[in-house]
């Protein structure tokens, strides 16, 4: 495949269009603001962490087609996850789209974010997939400075 | 004489017989491009397609051997020794203020003071000039299309001085409304800064009427001339604007190098912008007294390759023939715009009747990001984003825009390759 369609694959495109877990979270106990003002992604990240897991994850936002996709995978991937399991697959998914040495030999030990690697060729794009990531670490950490991948 | 300062070109062969009209000759783009090494390289395999004139220009030949010339055969300081090298250098660096004073037609050379861009140019006025004037309640009018470098600086000193901005609006075409700016120059309005050509929407505003208007009120006007200059020519004298600034590296010179034109009575009376060598007359530790304008601004050695640089373009520039070439933008501007318009779901920001050849759009449903990156693969480069423009963006209710704007060396194959790729988003966003 050429680097543009391994860029946006079907999957990205889908969920780009049709974003899973887009909203608020009322009963939300963590929360977090990532913005890139540079390139105009916002993504305003909704947790409700109890019982040790991230039982449920919400966002709202703007942005390019690869950052509200990857808020739409991440948060598909993380329900369910303790927030360490979570800050785990960041750091393989982070290895991945920047062709770090922690990157996993075969992506699909990632799963569905493995559709992500093909960002790798695109260094003025990995921002953009790695904004809802970081928005998420600050909302375990409890950071209340919005993050910014710029 | 300095080895920088050649023989003018000679004048274009082949005169045409005395008594016959003039046949307007079309825009040579082969030629153009030939001067513009850079535009040899290739892009994932693509021929370049540089379609984001309106953040920087490329660089002709002539400015590159000027700067190369520069450093390789008489790079010292200037204004400071009696040795050769240095003499040469200052002469270029001083022939080129009176080569800017003759492009823009001021008075005077001592008008011209050299700073690193637009930005600063802003500042030095805004700093210098507006904010000793300012008091609370005092106001400063800008208009609605203002690159972020003519906001801040303004809300700066208003925020310091409690003195209110004031916008100028436009309408859905991105042109402003003149009764309305009329309306907003009030007794408190102690400056108006206003940009000439808008980077994001191509808008040509007019200038000479605006100034006019605010001198009927005793109000003084900066003109932000970035992205006019390497578009038309710009009289000084004619507009009769206080300050007008603009960068080199838009007008195919080098980065770091820009113009503030200022009237001489407003530079006379301006304290220094910022104080060390060169800008002075005397120093004690008690007392230091400085030296007159252009000088004064010019604090701490100059970027002299810059200025160098910026006069070679200023050369390049004086050798064009100007009407074949808004001629041709002008034809540029159709061409793109009749075609993006003909793309489904394109759609197109900033539709003023008098613009320079620059087309923003946005793609239904795909963010300029993404129509960014996809046509880079095609080799062709436009900017995208909110062009540091954010209230442009917020007025036409997009977070951002991809933006095509056209120089002297584009052609109509540009326009085609931009529109070829553009209707290339839609294969990959499967629509």
């Amino acid at each position: 495949m050429n680097p543009l369609g391994e860029l946006y694959q079907q999957l990205i495109i889908d969920h780009n269009r049709n974003p899973r877990n887009f909203g608020p979270l009322p009963d939300a106990n963590r929360t977090a603001n990532g913005d890139n003002p540079l390139c105009g992604d916002r993504i305003t990240l909704r947790l409700r962490v109890a019982n040790g897991v991230i039982e449920d994850i919400r966002f709202e936002g703007s942005g390019c087609a690869i950052s509200q996709a990857s808020a739409s995978l991440m948060t598909s991937a993380v329900r369910g996850k303790s927030p360490a399991e979570a800050l785990e697959l960041f750091r393989s998914f982070h290895a991945m789209v920047t062709g770090g040495p922690d990157a996993p030999s075969d992506p699909r030990v990632l799963g569905k974010l493995a559709a992500f690697a093909g960002v790798r060729a695109f260094p003025a794009r990995v921002k953009c997939a790695n904004l809802p990531w970081h928005t998420l670490r600050a909302a375990l950490e409890g950071e209340a400075q919005p993050v910014t991948t710029e | 004489m300095s080895p920088a300062r050649r023989a003018p070109p000679a004048p274009a062969a082949a005169a045409a017989p005395v008594h016959a009209p003039p046949v307007p000759q079309a825009w040579d783009v082969a030629r153009a491009r030939r001067d513009f090494p850079l535009l040899e390289r290739r892009v994932h395999g693509k021929r370049l397609v540089y379609l984001d004139n309106a953040a920087t220009a490329q660089k002709p030949r002539v400015v590159l051997d000027a700067i190369a010339q520069f450093y390789t055969e008489y790079n010292a300081n200037i204004h400071r020794a009696v040795y050769t090298l240095s003499e040469e250098a200052t002469a270029t660096y001083e022939s080129t203020r009176a080569k800017v004073q003759r492009f823009l037609n001021a008075a005077d050379a001592g008008e011209i003071v050299f700073v690193r861009g637009t930005t600063e140019a802003v500042n030095l006025v805004a700093q210098s000039f507006a904010r000793p004037r300012l008091k609370a309640g005092d106001e400063v009018l800008i208009t609605a299309m203002e690159h972020h470098s003519n906001i801040v600086p303004w809300q700066l000193i208003c925020e310091e001085r409690e003195a209110r901005l004031r916008v100028a609006p436009m309408n859905a075409a991105g042109e402003l409304l003149l009764e309305q700016y009329a309306a907003l120059l009030t007794p408190r309005t102690r400056i108006v800064s206003l940009v000439h050509v808008s980077n994001s929407l191509g808008t040509i505003n007019p200038v000479a009427e605006m100034i006019r208007l605010a001198h009927q009120r005793g109000i003084p006007v900066l003109v932000d001339g970035a992205q006019a200059v390497p578009h038309m020519r710009v009289d000084v004298r004619a507009l009769d604007c206080d300050f007008y600034a603009f960068s080199g590296h838009k007008a195919y010179g080098p980065t770091g190098i820009g113009v503030l034109y200022g009237k001489a009575a407003w530079l006379e009376e301006m304290p220094p912008y910022q104080g060390g060598g060169d800008m002075i007359r005397s120093v004690t530790f008690e007392r230091t007294t400085y030296a007159p304008p252009p000088a004064k601004f010019e604090a701490g050695t100059p970027h002299i390759a810059g200025v160098i640089g910026l006069g070679a373009a200023i050369d390049y520039l004086g050798g064009l023939d100007w009407q074949a070439l808004a001629a041709h933008e002008a034809d540029l501007l159709e061409y793109a715009s009749q075609g993006l318009a003909h793309i489904p779901g394109v759609r197109l920001i900033g539709t003023a009747r008098r613009k320079t050849a620059v087309v923003s759009f946005v793609v239904d449903g795909v963010h300029a990001h993404d129509v960014g990156t996809i046509l880079d693969q095609e080799g062709v480069a436009v900017r995208t984003g909110h062009h540091c423009t954010q209230p442009v963006m917020e007025f036409f209710g997009v977070p951002a825009t991809a933006r095509a704007s056209f120089a002297l060396y584009n052609g109509r194959d540009d326009v085609e390759a931009l529109l070829e790729a553009t209707r290339r988003v839609h294969r990959v966003f499967g629509r």
